[in-house]
């Protein structure tokens, strides 16, 4: 640490950036529609992933109608509930959750929170939506083709996901996978701008170690996404080779009623590792942005810094690691050797370390903090109860024995709702509303946004807390229907009707947030720029909400880290990470 | 899973050997004032931006191909895995992929010396072989299909076809590429402006990367193909064991 200079008074000049480097925008067409400006991308991602995140919501009052009230919606039947559970999954995982965070907020941030005027390759960023969106298009073509869009499950486990009788084998299987692939192309493209705007794109001064935790999250899930998401494109690929040429990577020979199948040799236990190599990175590409960002709320508004800045960076860094070795655990009743299974339940249960010290330092954060009960920290401190919630519950279904018997129990639907679901979306909601003045310059309402965060918050346990213990009992996941089984008592129904009331209250409260971001567009106050208070570069824009170019003439200079806060006599209750040093703050 | 686990391993060294140059122990809590580093410090880059997308983007298909050498050498293992003779035009197209990665290296070392004459006729040697290399390659499929090799058959055939056809495709990727860059070279005089030397050096060695790098996988894949690796790994099984 020679290089440091410590109260260094006179401010060094600013690297200006020639306005000729930028494309401008010459119609209402590519300022809007086709532009190359990372935060109308933002906006474009952030509404799709938004619109598809709805059409998933409704599909999930319907399977909770259900299961609640089996037989009231009579156009549901076993097909169309497998259709259901299956596009809800996958809308919700990688088309609004993935797509959201890295695709959203990643374009928003990341060059706003390192001082660039933009992403380094904006074409190729442009490119990056569209082919979204295409995915996203061709995911909901599925709902349209004949036999209705694949019914096999989020993880479309081969042999069943392309054999006849499974709901959607005639079209919908195909028109997943292309979609899939298209998304993954799509996303190589964004994860580039991210990750080499990350690496090069920083303005003088902001070394990675003064870079906020949002861009940490985000640059490390857009590492890890790059590196797994391949997985699930071999993956694809192979099965639709087998679905359309009759291949046989993942089908094994197959006597389907009594009749020899064209199908031999293939390995569905190969398709499972393909697919887990990227579904469990997947979990962390979804939690690690949401832990970044989550940090900088709670730092913002309880005005204090960031406990253990540092080890947040490292754990966050460990947990990418060690993400990429653990995914059998999602195989432990594969049937394969338990050799390997007490191998990735050591390793996934090294991986509650670096989570815990993240707990540990959120809750050091606001220990004896200036806590500011905005509706970003009600979401923020819903998202570390959610978050542990689950993460125990994590910890049963690591280990091998425990897991043997939950497994394919709602235990399992609760554990991973509560912990890539649930705590996600709060982070989703608490960021949306913290950043939503930076993009209108409006604040959103704050009654409804408490309505909306109490009925949120109370809601998810209402409908995820009775449902560890349905699992426990027995109850297994994916069933359409009950029946009459002596294990499972008539008491577990009234539960379940208790549960789809729940879910069909907190799926309104979710059209209050809808109204709320639309009216305050209008109606919200103005917010000035900086409405939290807050440190990080965003904030310090010279209008809001920003042009393209981000920064005027010149770009920002940062002289110190992202959080400091409260910093003892200092005049203001914050320090703008812009802000020249001055002789009475070394 | 070996192949995707040691890549992943070889990836991940690579990201901590950076990040132990990151000063990641650093307490920003602590430093305040400029702080001089590579990109922060205001510094230019050592390494332009689109090297640096580059090599990203071949993690992302050095991945993908770890992942297709999993399956199939994963698929090998088992019991009734029945191999598919390998094409002799195969040796020819792995000629023809060195000539055009050695063509380009010679481009990169020309452009070096400003010779844009022998760039010029390097890199079209490079863009012939390429093509070449694509021309063979479907020859080799059309003899095994000719010889009865389908890839409905068995998963051997399966697995052939699929693993040269996205090397293949990866290849006409790069032949986007390189015709710009030469359609590039040949627009200039010979005797370039000197800001566009520049650009035009970069060009060209990031095709050479990209041709090195395809050069590499191809020789890994026709290892597993030719059946070298197996026996190489099951010799390393017999030697731990």
């Amino acid at each position: 640490m020679v290089d440091v200079t410590h109260g260094v008074a006179a401010p060094v000049p600013a690297a200006e950036v020639g306005d000729v480097e930028l494309y401008h925008p010459r119609s209402w067409v590519t300022k809007y529609v086709f532009s190359q400006d990372a935060k109308v991308i933002a906006i474009q991602y952030s509404l799709t992933a938004l619109s598809i995140g709805l059409v998933a919501l409704v599909l999930s009052w319907l399977m909770r109608m259900q299961l609640g009230f089996p037989g009231l919606l009579s156009f549901i039947d076993a097909d169309r509930y497998y259709q259901f559970i299956t596009m809800h999954g996958m809308i919700m995982v990688i088309y609004l959750l993935t797509a959201l965070f890295l695709g959203g907020f990643g374009n928003y941030l990341i060059p706003l929170m390192l001082g660039a005027r933009d992403m380094v390759f904006p074409y190729v960023n442009m490119l990056s939506y569209w082919v979204y969106l295409l995915a996203v298009l061709v995911l909901v073509a599925g709902f349209f083709v004949p036999g209705g869009p694949t019914g096999a499950g989020w993880t479309l486990y081969p042999p069943q996901a392309i054999l006849d009788h499974t709901p959607g084998h005639q079209w919908g299987i195909i028109v997943m996978l292309v979609s899939l692939m298209l998304f993954i192309i799509g996303f190589t493209m964004g994860g580039l701008n991210y990750v080499v705007t990350v690496l090069q794109g920083r303005t003088r001064g902001m070394t990675l170690m003064r870079m906020p935790l949002t861009v940490w999250g985000i640059f490390t899930a857009t590492v890890m996404a790059l590196l797994a998401f391949p997985a699930l494109f071999a993956g694809s690929i192979m099965m639709l080779l087998d679905r359309l040429l009759g291949t046989s990577f993942f089908m094994p020979s197959i006597v389907s009623m009594g009749e020899q199948l064209k199908y031999g040799g293939g390995s569905p236990i190969l398709f499972q590792h393909l697919f887990w190599f990227f579904g469990h990175p997947e979990v962390y590409i979804v939690a690690l942005p949401a832990f970044g960002i989550v940090s900088d709320l709670i730092s913002t508004h309880a005005r204090k810094n960031i406990f253990g800045y540092r080890m947040m960076v490292w754990a966050i860094v460990a947990i990418g690691a060690l993400s990429f070795v653990v995914w059998a655990h999602h195989m432990y009743v594969s049937g394969m050797n338990p050799a390997f299974g007490f191998f990735f339940a050591t390793t996934t249960l090294i991986i509650a370390i670096p989570t815990a010290i993240k707990v540990y330092n959120w809750v050091l954060t606001l220990w004896r903090g200036d806590i500011h009960f905005t509706v970003p920290m009600l979401f923020a401190l819903g998202f570390i109860v959610t978050f542990v919630n689950g993460g125990l519950t994590g910890l049963f279904l690591g280990n091998v024995v425990v897991d043997v018997p939950l497994s394919d129990t709602m235990f399992v639907v609760a554990h991973f709702h509560m912990v890539m679901g649930i705590a996600p979306i709060m982070v989703i909601f608490g960021a949306i509303y913290h950043w939503y003045p930076k993009l209108t310059g409006r604040m959103l309402d704050d009654a409804l946004g408490k309505l909306h965060f109490w009925v949120t918050f109370v809601g998810a346990y209402a409908i995820f807390f009775p449902m560890h213990y349905v699992g426990l009992l027995g109850v297994p996941r994916r069933y359409y229907e009950m029946g009459q089984t002596a294990f499972v008592p008539s008491s577990e129904h009234t539960l379940n009707e208790f549960i789809t009331v729940a879910a069909l209250i907190v799926g309104a409260a979710q059209l209050v947030f809808l109204f709320n971001l639309f009216w305050s567009l209008r109606h919200g106050r103005p917010s000035g720029g900086n409405p939290w208070r807050a440190t990080t570069l965003e904030w310090q824009t010279p209008t809001t909400p920003p042009p393209h170019g981000n920064w005027g003439k010149e770009l920002p200079v940062v002289y110190r880290w992202a959080y400091d806060y409260s910093v003892p006599g200092a005049a203001e209750d914050f320090l703008p990470q812009n802000q020249p040093p001055t002789p009475q703050t070394p | 899973m070996s192949a995707i686990v040691i890549f992943m391993a070889l990836i991940a060294a690579i990201a901590f050997w950076w990040l132990s140059r990151q000063r990641l122990t650093a307490k920003p809590w602590l430093e305040v004032g400029v702080i001089g580093d590579d990109i922060g410090g205001g510094r230019p880059p050592t390494w332009p931006k689109a090297k640096i997308g580059l090599s990203v983007f071949l993690a992302v298909a050095g991945s993908l191909f770890a992942l297709l050498v999993s399956a199939y050498s994963m698929r090998m293992a088992m019991a009734d895995w029945r191999t598919l003779p390998v094409p002799a035009v195969l040796w020819l197209n792995t000629i023809l992929l060195i000539l055009a990665s050695i063509a380009l290296q010679t481009a990169v070392v020309a452009g070096r010396r400003e010779d844009f004459g022998g760039v010029r006729s390097t890199l079209l040697v490079a863009y012939v072989s390429s093509l070449a290399f694509l021309a063979g390659q479907l020859l080799a499929w059309r003899q095994l299909v000719a010889s009865g090799y389908f890839a409905a058959e068995n998963p051997a055939n399966a697995f052939f076809y699929l693993i040269t056809a996205i090397h293949g495709l990866h290849v006409l990727g790069g032949l986007v590429a390189l015709s710009r860059t030469t359609a590039r070279v040949f627009d200039e005089p010979r005797t370039p402006l000197p800001q566009t030397i520049g650009e035009l050096r970069l060009s060209v060695q990031l095709c050479a990367i990209y041709w090195h790098f395809l050069l590499l996988v191809w020789l890994i894949l026709f290892s597993f193909l030719m059946h070298w690796a197996n026996d190489f790994v099951s010799f390393c099984r017999a030697a731990l064991s």
